[in-house]
C-alpha cells in the first residue's frame, strides 16, 4: 500500500488531499466531518473583518449534460466573527491533531493589522497560515485579495510583515489573473514565504440569461465578475504550477489547486511538482465523500506502478515541460485508424478536412468496407482525429521512424542539425460553393 | 358475436395510451447530447426522406426546438406521424453508429417527437406558400403521399386541390395506424398544418377519371393508396363475426373505444404488420385470447421482428403452419378450421379478423406514362410505410414543379 503521508513545508498530514479555503471549510462541523471522511487537511475559509455577502453567489457552466464543468462565485471571505472562526480552528486542531489545519487570512494592508491577525491565529494551534492574495472579486475592490497578489511589491511587503511575527509556516496563495505568475511567486519568496499555493480563481463572467440579459449569478438584475474554477480551469492551473515549480528561483513547496476532481487530476499536479492538493469545487458538487476515491485511486495507481511514496512521483513530469524551441522537429507521427473498431461516424474526416490538414480520405459508404483512411503523405500527426474519435483507441498516433538525429528549432535555426524529409502540405481540390 | 370482455373506459384508455410516451425535457437533452453528430450520417441515409438527423438533434441540445422541428418537417411533411409510427428499428435507429459501439442507438424517434410536438403544441407555422405561379395541380388521395406532395407544391406557389373519398383527410394516418402509436387527432393536426398553406381539400369525392381532371389542371398526382383487404376465398368468410383488419382498426380509431366490439376469443389471419396491429388491439380491447394464425412458419412472418415481440408482450398467441380452410359457424363464427402438418383441426373462436394484405385499387386507373400524371405512395410502391409515402410525395412535388417550369431550390 502506497504511503500517502505528506510533509509540506513542515506541515504534516495523513494524505495530500486538503480542502481548499472556501465554502466547504466555513465551520467546525464541516471540517470535522471532512476529516472523519478522510481528508488530510483543510484551509479554513478566509478569515478577516466579517463581510456581508449578496444572496446570489454562484454561477455554473454545463457541458452538454455534465453539470458544473466550470463554476464561478462572487462570494466574499468569511462572514463570521474572527473570534468565532479562531475558536473553531482551535477546537478542530485539538480534536484532529494529526490533520493539517491551516488558517487563510485576509486583512487590510496595514502592518499592525497583519501582526494582530497572525498572532491571534497562532494562538489557535493552527499548523500554518495561508495568505489570500488571490480572490479576484469584491475584496480586490477594497485593496485586498488579488489587488495585493497582482503587484509583486505589495506581495513581498505583506509577506514580510507576516513573517516578522509568524512562527508557523506561511503559504502564499497566488492569483492567476496576472501576466506572468512567476514574478509574483518570486516576490513571495523574497518576502520569506515558506510555501506557495495556486491557483486562486480566474476572473470571469459565467454567462448571460438570454431571457433578461442579466449576467450570472444575478443579484437583482446585475452581476459582477467572479472567480472561475472547477474542471474547466485544470489545464490553466497545471500550466501555472509547472511554471512556478520550474522556476529555479522558487524552491519552496507548492500546493496545487485548480479543478482537481479525481485522483488522476491529483497525480498530474503532483507530477508537475505539487506537494499537496487542494480541492473545493468538486466537494461543492459531490460532497466530502469524494476523498475516498481520491485516496483509493491514487494508492492503487501508485501500487500498480511501484511508487511507494509521493516523493517517487513528485515533479516527474516537470523536466519534460520545456520551451517549444527545445522540441524535436524530427519526431514524426502518423495517425492510424483501427478499422475493426471504427463505427463510421466520420467525425475524424470532418475535423481533419475543415479543421486541420485534409489528411483523411472518405470512401463510399455503400461498399461495406472502411469509410475513412489516412492520407499518409498529408498527415502532420497533429492528434485532432484521435481527439475527436468517440471510440477508445480506435485512432492512435504512431511513430514514423527516420534515420535523422533529433533536431530542435533552437539548433536548426542556428544552422545545426538536419530536418528529416517531410511531406509538402497537402491541400484538397478547390472548394466550389453550391450554385 | 358476444360483447367485448367489458373493460372500463379507464382501462381502455390505458391500453391505448402511447406505447412510446414522450420524453421529458431533461430526458430529451440527455439523449440529444449523446448524439455524436456524425458526418454523412447513416441515420440520415437510412431515412427515405433523408431528414438531417444529427442537425435536428444538435438543435435540441442547443435549445433551438423550433429550428429542430423545421429541419425535420422541411424534409418530411409527416414528421409528426413518422416520429410515432416509423419502423425506426430498421431505419434511422437501426443505422445509428452507436449500435457498433455496443450501445443503444440514439432515440431518434422520440427526439423527433420532442421537437415536432414543440411546434404542434404551440401551433407554430414554419412554412409559407410560395408566390403564386398560376399553375394548378390536382391530387387524388389525401394520404401522406398526396398531402406531402401538396405541401411542397404550395411552397412552390402552385394552386393545389386534393380529392379525397373519405370524410376525413390523412389516409391511413387517420384511419389505419395502431391507436397506441398514432392517434387520429395528431394525424389530423398534422394534416391541418399542410392545409393551412392554402391547399383546397374536397372530401367525400371519389375520382374516377384522372384524364378528366387534366382538363382543369396542369398536372395530377395520384396517391390513392391500396384497395380493401383481400378475400380469403374460403367458406364461412361472410359469417357475422368475420371482419377485415382495416375495417376493424378504422372503427376503433373513429369511435370511443367502448363502441368497438371484440370477440372473447379472436383469431387474426395473416402475419404482416397490420395483422400485428389487429391482434394487439383486439387484446387491448379486452379479448380473452387473441391469436395469429399463419399458414407458414415463424421465420416467414412478414412483420417486423419488434412488432412480433410487441404482440408477444401483449400476450397474443401464435399458431404457425396452420392454413385456414373454413370458418365454422352457424349464424355466427364458432371456430376456424385449419390444415396443419398432422391433419385438420378446428380452433374455437368467436371473431375472425382477416389481415392478409390489401388488393390494388380497381375503381380508378390512370394513364401510364402520361407526362402530366405523377404517382406515389402505396398505390405505386405496393404498400410501405408513412415515411416512404411522404418521401415519394415530396419527390413527386419536385418533379411536378420542374415539369411546370419551376426551378427547385
Amino acid at each position: 500500500m502506497a504511503d500517502l503521508r505528506t510533509n509540506f513545508a513542515g506541515i504534516t498530514s495523513p494524505n495530500p488531499f486538503w480542502l481548499a479555503s472556501g465554502p466547504p471549510t466555513n465551520t467546525y462541523g464541516q471540517v470535522a466531518k471532512a476529516f472523519d471522511q478522510g481528508w488530510g487537511g483543510a484551509i479554513w475559509k478566509t478569515i478577516g473583518e466579517p463581510i456581508i455577502n449578496v444572496f446570489s453567489r454562484y454561477g455554473s457552466v454545463d457541458l452538454g449534460q455534465n453539470r458544473m464543468m466550470g463554476f464561478n462565485n462572487i462570494e466574499l471571505i468569511s462572514d463570521r466573527p474572527i473570534a468565532e472562526n479562531l475558536k473553531e480552528i482551535a477546537e478542530v486542531k485539538r480534536n484532529y491533531p494529526k490533520h493539517a489545519v491551516i488558517a487563510s487570512l485576509m486583512v487590510e494592508s496595514k502592518r499592525e493589522a497583519w501582526h494582530t491577525m497572525v498572532k491571534q491565529t497562532e494562538d489557535t494551534g493552527a499548523d500554518g497560515i495561508e495568505l489570500n492574495f488571490g480572490c479576484p472579486h469584491g475584496m480586490s475592490e477594497r485593496g485586498m485579495g488579488s489587488a495585493v497578489g497582482q503587484v509583486p511589491d505589495y506581495t513581498c511587503q505583506i509577506v514580510e510583515w507576516v513573517k516578522e511575527v509568524a512562527t508557523i509556516p506561511v503559504i502564499v496563495k497566488l492569483t492567476p489573473n496576472v501576466t506572468d505568475i512567476t514574478y509574483i511567486a518570486r516576490a513571495a519568496v523574497k518576502g520569506g514565504a515558506d510555501a506557495l499555493s495556486l491557483i486562486n480563481t480566474i476572473n470571469s463572467i459565467v454567462g448571460i440569461d438570454l431571457a433578461t440579459f442579466e449576467p450570472q449569478p444575478s443579484v437583482a438584475g446585475k452581476s459582477s465578475h467572479g472567480g472561475y474554477c472547477g474542471p474547466a480551469v485544470k489545464p490553466i492551473a497545471l500550466h501555472l504550477v509547472s511554471a512556478v515549480a520550474g522556476d529555479p528561483s522558487v524552491k519552496i513547496p507548492i500546493s496545487g489547486i485548480g479543478g482537481i476532481s479525481t485522483w488522476r487530476d491529483a497525480a498530474e499536479f503532483i507530477a508537475l511538482g505539487a506537494g499537496t492538493l487542494q480541492v473545493c469545487t468538486a466537494v461543492m458538487h459531490y460532497g466530502f465523500r469524494i476523498v475516498e476515491d481520491l485516496i483509493d485511486g491514487l494508492s492503487n495507481w501508485m501500487d500498480e506502478r511501484g511508487h511507494r511514496t509521493l516523493e517517487d512521483i513528485r515533479g516527474r513530469a516537470l523536466p519534460r515541460v520545456t520551451k517549444w524551441e527545445e522540441l524535436d522537429l524530427n519526431y514524426h507521427l502518423l495517425a492510424h485508424i483501427d478499422q475493426a473498431k471504427c463505427i463510421k461516424c466520420e467525425l475524424c474526416w470532418t475535423a481533419c478536412e475543415d479543421g486541420a490538414h485534409q489528411a483523411i480520405r472518405r470512401l463510399p459508404r455503400n461498399n461495406g468496407g472502411p469509410v475513412v483512411e489516412i492520407i499518409e503523405e498529408a498527415c502532420v500527426g497533429c492528434n485532432l482525429c484521435a481527439a475527436v474519435c468517440p471510440v477508445q483507441d480506435c485512432i492512435t498516433m504512431r511513430r514514423v521512424p527516420n534515420d535523422y538525429a533529433p533536431v530542435t528549432w533552437k539548433q536548426y535555426s542556428a544552422g545545426k542539425g538536419k530536418l528529416a524529409p517531410r511531406s509538402e502540405h497537402f491541400h484538397t481540390a478547390t472548394w466550389s460553393p453550391r450554385a | 358475436m358476444p360483447a367485448s370482455n367489458a373493460l372500463t373506459d379507464e382501462q381502455l384508455a390505458a391500453n391505448f395510451a402511447d406505447i412510446a410516451p414522450p420524453l421529458t425535457n431533461d430526458a430529451a437533452l440527455l439523449e440529444a447530447n449523446k448524439c455524436l453528430f456524425c458526418h454523412d450520417a447513416p441515420c440520415t441515409l437510412a431515412c427515405p426522406t433523408h431528414i438531417d438527423v444529427p442537425a435536428f438533434i444538435k438543435k435540441i441540445a442547443s435549445g433551438n426546438l423550433r429550428g429542430s422541428a423545421r429541419v425535420i418537417l422541411d424534409a418530411n411533411p409527416f414528421g409528426h406521424s413518422c416520429a410515432r409510427a416509423c419502423p425506426v428499428e430498421v431505419l434511422c435507429e437501426g443505422a445509428c453508429v452507436l449500435n457498433d459501439r455496443d450501445q443503444e442507438p440514439i432515440k431518434i424517434a422520440l427526439l423527433q417527437r420532442h421537437a415536432t410536438d414543440y411546434v404542434l403544441e404551440r401551433k407554430l407555422k414554419l412554412f409559407t406558400a410560395g408566390p403564386t405561379t398560376g399553375k394548378r395541380v390536382a391530387i387524388v388521395g389525401a394520404g401522406p403521399a398526396g398531402l406531402a406532395c401538396a405541401r411542397d407544391l404550395r411552397r412552390c406557389g402552385h394552386a393545389v386541390t386534393v380529392f379525397e373519398a373519405k370524410p376525413q383527410p390523412g389516409g391511413l394516418n387517420t384511419y389505419g395506424i395502431a391507436e397506441y402509436k398514432l392517434k387520429a387527432d395528431v394525424a389530423l393536426a398534422e394534416v391541418q398544418d399542410i392545409l393551412d398553406l392554402g391547399v383546397e381539400l374536397k372530401t367525400g369525392v371519389t375520382v374516377t377519371s384522372v384524364e378528366d381532371l387534366l382538363e382543369q389542371f396542369d398536372a395530377a398526382f395520384v396517391g390513392v393508396g391500396l384497395g380493401s383487404t383481400k378475400r380469403l376465398g374460403i367458406p364461412g368468410e361472410d359469417l357475422p363475426g368475420v371482419i377485415d383488419a382495416l375495417t376493424f382498426i378504422e372503427h376503433l380509431k373513429t369511435h370511443p373505444y367502448s363502441e368497438t366490439t371484440v370477440g372473447r376469443n379472436v383469431i387474426v389471419i395473416g402475419a404482416g404488420n397490420t395483422a400485428i396491429d389487429a391482434v394487439t388491439q383486439a387484446k387491448r380491447l379486452g379479448a380473452a385470447s387473441s391469436t395469429i394464425v399463419y399458414r407458414r412458419g415463424e421465420a416467414d412472418m412478414p412483420c417486423y421482428h419488434y412488432e412480433y415481440e410487441l404482440a408477444k408482450r401483449d400476450g397474443c398467441g401464435f399458431r404457425f403452419n396452420a392454413a385456414p380452410q373454413r370458418i365454422a359457424g352457424n349464424g355466427a363464427v364458432s371456430g376456424l378450421e385449419v390444415k396443419t402438418a398432422t391433419g385438420t383441426e378446428t380452433i374455437p373462436c368467436d371473431m375472425v379478423i382477416v389481415a392478409i394484405g390489401q388488393g390494388e385499387r380497381t375503381e380508378l386507373t390512370w394513364p401510364a406514362g402520361h407526362p402530366k400524371v405523377f404517382v406515389g405512395g402505396d398505390c405505386a410502391n405496393g404498400g410501405a410505410e408513412i415515411v416512404n409515402a411522404a418521401a415519394e410525395g415530396v419527390a413527386a412535388a419536385r418533379r411536378i414543379h420542374e415539369f411546370l417550369g419551376g426551378i427547385m431550390r
